[in-house]
């Protein structure tokens, strides 16, 4: 029985992460593979799927049904969107966002990539860079998903050539460059027979490169969130209004991005009214400064009107307040956009009531052409104009994700219908 | 001013150098400018909790007295002091609950100064809204009916949970802001997507949302959070000597409601629980561990999944969650 130094696993980082690829390319496979070769399936689970691999008229243990879904979705033969699964190895703790599917791809991949550090994007060695390759890798740096792998799988079926190896790697880098993308990782890989998944197997001995695991612990993502602008959207005002905290006045919220210290001169947005901090106030005792994605409590010098939805800037580093901006959108609902609804937006901790104001054009996610359109239906994704009824304090997604992020609900029926990505604002 | 996208190109790996050239990116830059996993999620958690308490009218906060609803009173702790909760503690009482956990929660709800309310399901029973084969049936799936009377009585619009993910398959599926009909229904065919940390709270009258703030934690994140900030937790989750039969693959520990069959033989031996709740369906596991740390290492080697050693009612079929979920169990 090995010890473990509790200790030790108190601070380690977690990154996020999801996988693009349809069953046909193994992803089912590769994920059990992660989980059973980093001793993260549990014996229950292991006999499981043992018992149902026999049932089924085969031998040994089909990893891919550690996957396998809710009954829901076995009898009506559809897939329920994101299924969220854990493991851990002593270096970082992992989320995977696991998003099935293939006609919901585009909206499951978006849902699963809002919030992912790393994509993979599977390849079948056998058939190269495919349609569907290019359409997961444009929704992966469409969300500005911070870093890429592309897993060419199934190496054992070309004999393990590295010339297929590298003519796939030549033929991505030609359209991602296209894309603009430039932080790919390219590892060629068996997840069946477990080639560089974990351990690097003794079938790739030309590859020099890093194992899928040995990336995924050690890729630096302290830069995947903006660390420079301080933005700080209000949660709540907390007056607790008792004999010794009679003036109190803290604003509540997380530091989305950038960092803050006492006396910093601070900007109150839409008001534009400025103040300095006064205090950072936690459970745990006062702190002198914060980062993102700090949850806090702030205090100011000055007495000013604060409420949820205003925002809290560093006075140096100012945000954009817009009433009308263009971003791009992917529509999630299966009722179609109707330009001539109000719809709301839910950005920050800010509601408001937004129209779309013109569709620019929708972009065909396998080619990536533009296409003029009247209408978005579900899983479309596009640039449109929206008009918003009160200002919006934001930054460009590509600048920050956090700031430059929405969903948008319909009002009729409290869906959330979009996702939305505001786009750099011109001059 | 591009000073990110600048400072990414630092470990950019050129594109038309793929080819096995090792990748610059194994070195480890750890600063403190990087949250470790416990505070990430904490803070994670404390985010969810704010949102709830800022966008829905009456929402309350589900405590049984178990590790899960424990930690989640610390979260509440840190996301709302020096203020008070803007919502109260909601307790469903099975009536089949382990006597020490219920004292603990009275306890803890105390220490916090803050109101617990409690409707237990022999009101239901007597009422006639849920009927037991028999007395001591296992009563985790009719806890619903309860919970549902009192998200009416009280009109709660939100109900918050400490359900994980990791638990079970269903889960794995579930939204951190999970949207009821009015029957309190769960439909895993119409969630509604979330989206980067943005949530969707909107409910009309009558319908409410689950919102479960450590969606993203393990059982292995709960303990140690416990170790970190010292909570305490009721003392069936350490080893004790307990009065259990074997049935099945899993231990039953002796009670009222559970008591030894023909050709059973019950005995005694070193347990804990891992989860607490319905008496007469949660098992122990065997262990040694009589400390949080304890509990700590056997966790992060344990071999079999949290409801698959300690829960009969999950090992009835592979679907009972999702089934128990539909109907309206949180």
């Amino acid at each position: 029985m090995s010890v473990i130094d509790s200790t030790a696993l108190d601070n380690i980082e977690l990154l996020r992460f999801i996988t693009a690829g349809s069953v046909d390319d193994g992803k089912s496979t590769l994920i059990g593979r992660l989980l059973h070769d980093s001793k993260s399936i549990f014996e229950d689970q292991l006999s499981a799927i043992t018992h149902t691999t026999s049932k089924r008229g085969m031998k040994g243990v089909d990893l891919s049904l550690l996957t396998d879904g809710l009954q829901a979705e076995r009898e009506q033969g559809i897939t329920i969107d994101v299924a969220y699964r854990y493991f851990a190895t002593p270096k970082r703790k992992f989320i995977i966002a696991d998003t099935p599917g293939h006609e919901q791809y585009t909206r499951n991949m978006v849902t699963g990539a809002s919030t992912a550090n790393l994509a993979i994007i599977l390849i079948d060695a056998r058939k190269g860079v495919l349609v569907q390759s290019r359409r997961h890798t444009y929704l992966a740096s469409l969300v500005g998903i911070p870093h890429l792998v592309v897993a060419v799988n199934k190496m054992d079926l070309v004999d393990y050539s590295r010339e297929v190896f590298e003519r796939i790697c030549r033929d991505f880098a030609a359209f991602a460059e296209e894309l603009k993308l430039h932080n790919i990782t390219y590892i060629p890989m068996s997840a069946l027979n477990g080639d560089m998944v974990v351990e690097r197997g003794d079938n790739l001995s030309w590859y020099e490169g890093v194992t899928l695991m040995d990336l995924l612990e050690n890729i630096p993502i302290d830069h995947d969130i903006n660390l420079v602008d301080f933005r700080f959207p209000v949660q709540l005002v907390c007056r607790p209004q008792t004999e010794e905290l009679h003036d109190f006045r803290g604003y509540m919220g997380r530091i989305e991005s950038g960092s803050i210290q006492v006396g910093d001169a601070v900007t109150v947005f839409p008001s534009g009214l400025t103040s300095r901090i006064k205090e950072i106030v936690t459970y745990d005792g006062p702190l002198d400064h914060a980062i993102a994605p700090q949850s806090v409590t702030l205090t100011i010098e000055d007495h000013l009107d604060i409420s949820r939805g205003d925002m809290l800037v560093k006075t140096e580093q100012k945000p954009q307040v817009v009433k009308e901006f263009e971003a791009m959108l992917c529509w999630l609902s299966e009722q179609a956009l109707d330009p001539k609804r109000k719809y709301l937006v839910k950005h920050t901790t800010r509601i408001v009531k937004a129209l779309v104001s013109r569709i620019n054009y929708r972009v065909d996610v396998n080619t990536l052409n533009r296409e003029a359109v009247d209408i978005f239906r579900m899983n479309d994704i596009g640039r449109v104009t929206l008009k918003v009824q009160q200002p919006l304090v934001c930054d460009d997604y590509e600048r920050n994700h956090a700031t430059g992020s929405f969903i948008v609900i319909d009002e009729a029926s409290n869906n959330t219908v979009a996702a939305g990505m505001i786009c750099p604002l011109e001059g | 001013m591009d000073i990110i996208l600048s400072d990414m190109q630092e470990f950019i790996t050129p594109v038309p150098n793929f080819v096995m050239k090792s990748e610059p990116i194994v070195i480890k830059r750890r600063t403190a400018r990087q949250l470790g996993h416990l505070d990430a999620l904490e803070s994670e958690s404390i985010h969810i909790l704010r949102e709830v308490a800022a966008e829905c009218a009456n929402p309350a906060l589900l405590f049984s007295g178990g590790k899960d609803s424990i930690v989640l009173l610390r979260l509440a702790e840190k996301a709302f002091r020096p203020g008070r909760f803007p919502f109260p503690l909601l307790h469903i009482d099975t009536g089949h609950n382990f006597p020490e956990v219920i004292e603990f929660r009275d306890r803890r709800a105390q220490q916090l100064g803050e109101r617990l309310i409690v409707r237990s399901m022999e009101d239901s029973i007597r009422q006639g809204r849920v009927v037991l084969r028999s007395e001591n049936q296992s009563r985790n799936a009719f806890q619903s009916v309860t919970l549902l009377d009192a998200i009416a009585e009280f009109r709660f619009d939100a109900c918050i949970g400490g359900a994980r993910r990791d638990e079970e398959k269903a889960r794995a599926k579930e939204r951190i802001f999970s949207f009821r009909d009015e029957f309190g229904q769960w439909d895993p065919k119409n969630q509604r997507p979330e989206l980067w940390d943005i949530y969707n709270t909107r409910v009309h009258a009558g319908e409410n949302i689950r919102v479960f703030p450590i969606s993203n934690w393990t059982e292995l994140d709960v303990w140690e959070y416990i170790a970190r900030e010292q909570l305490e937790v009721p003392h069936i989750y350490f080893a004790h000597t307990r009065e259990v039969i074997r049935r099945g693959t899993g231990l039953l520990p002796v009670s009222h409601l559970v008591q030894p069959k023909d050709g059973e033989q019950s005995e005694n031996i070193m347990v804990r629980f891992r989860t607490v709740g319905d008496m007469s369906c949660t098992c122990p596991v065997e262990s040694t561990a009589t400390s949080v740390d304890e509990i700590i290492a056997e966790t992060a080697i344990t071999r079999i999944t949290e409801r698959g050693a300690t829960r009969m009612d999950d090992q009835t079929s592979d679907a009972s969650m999702e089934l128990r979920k539909k109907e309206g169990y949180f």
